[in-house]
């Protein structure tokens, strides 16, 4: 991918319509395999925003065509200097895309971007995976300290990690 | 193509007896399966003792039905695709397991509306007719969402500080 310094005018304007709803941008990131599978199945939800999507295959943009697809590196807290790449990226993409929203469903790359966003002032939400099922994953804990929300798909984790229960993607 | 996954550590022959005994009655369904360590076998499904993450994930990702013992490590990844899943908890009456936690896992999983739990060979038999007379699960194509419980969440989420009193 092409990586690029964002300008001062790709900034919007800004002054902000209280009165009337501007369009909504979101930034929706999920790594590979089950994350954006769980990313998809929640795409009813962004209706009437403007979605940018992060990820870590190429083969996604086909999927949320023409929805704008950004990569970046998959990485772990085991791959060290890819995870630093990684936020590299996703600070970039964050810029440039300057989202309203972050939703993510994981994993190491959501947290990252939503702890880029919180610095621009955006919302976000961190959904863990329906695969954590006892408790919470890594990445969910860390985006506790920043997110504005966390959800579990589990009522029981939910309960014992402080985390919101609002259903689960299956 | 079905798969079906006992993890690597126990045996379960009740599970795959049944899942062969199908397979005999059903021979344009490929069946696989992770056996783990066994001295039985099975005549009409291709069976791997272990497979290594990577190609338990593909082998996932290409099948039609997941079915698996209730262990938690072995049924996450199918979970995680949304494909249909079936699980047959072991018992320790049977001596399956050392006690009957598999039993509480699968009556947790039952919730979810991709999972169906079997108790007994009967009832493994009639959920995989049942799975197998359903259209097929694109995984990752976007055709299936979330119920709207979650989405209505999520949507009000994002519109929030617009709308505040539809605040999660």
């Amino acid at each position: 991918m092409t990586v690029s310094i964002p300008l001062l005018s790709t900034r919007r304007p800004a002054s902000r319509a209280a009165a009337t709803p501007r369009p909504r941008r979101i930034l929706a990131v999920a790594s590979g395999g089950g994350h954006w599978v769980q990313l998809m199945r929640l795409r009813p939800a962004f209706a009437q925003a403007e979605v940018h999507y992060a990820t870590v295959d190429r083969s996604a943009a086909e999927i949320v065509a023409p929805a704008p697809v950004h990569l970046y590196p998959d990485a772990n807290k085991d791959t060290p200097l890819r995870l630093a790449l990684a936020a590299l990226t996703l600070a970039v993409i964050v810029l440039r895309v300057r989202p309203d929203v972050v939703v993510s469903t994981g994993a190491a790359g959501g947290y990252l971007a939503i702890r880029f966003a919180r610095l621009l002032g955006a919302r976000t939400l961190f959904i863990d995976s329906i695969a954590n099922a006892r408790e919470l994953s890594v990445s969910a804990r860390l985006s506790q300290k920043v997110a504005d929300l966390v959800l579990s798909q589990w009522p029981a984790v939910a309960r014992a990690t402080g985390a919101a229960y609002r259903g689960a993607v299956l | 193509m079905i798969f079906a996954t006992v993890g690597t550590q126990l045996p379960f022959h009740r599970l795959l007896l049944a899942l062969d005994t199908w397979a005999a009655l059903n021979p344009s369904v490929q069946v696989v399966a992770q056996t783990g360590r066994t001295s039985a076998s099975y005549n009409h499904m291709r069976t791997f003792p272990q497979m290594d993450q990577r190609q338990f994930a593909e082998t996932v990702a290409r099948a039609r039905v997941v079915v698996a013992h209730a262990g938690m490590g072995t049924i996450l990844t199918a979970l995680e695709t949304g494909k249909p899943l079936i699980l047959m908890p072991r018992r320790a009456d049977l001596g399956e397991h050392r006690n009957d936690h598999q039993i509480d896992t699968a009556a947790e999983m039952a919730s979810l509306s991709n999972v169906t739990v079997a108790a007994d060979t009967q009832a493994l038999c009639t959920a995989l007719n049942r799975a197998m007379s359903m259209p097929p699960v694109q995984a990752g194509r976007g055709a299936d969402v979330a119920p709207p419980q979650l989405i209505e969440a999520v949507r009000s989420f994002i519109w929030a500080d617009q709308y505040p009193q539809a605040r999660p």
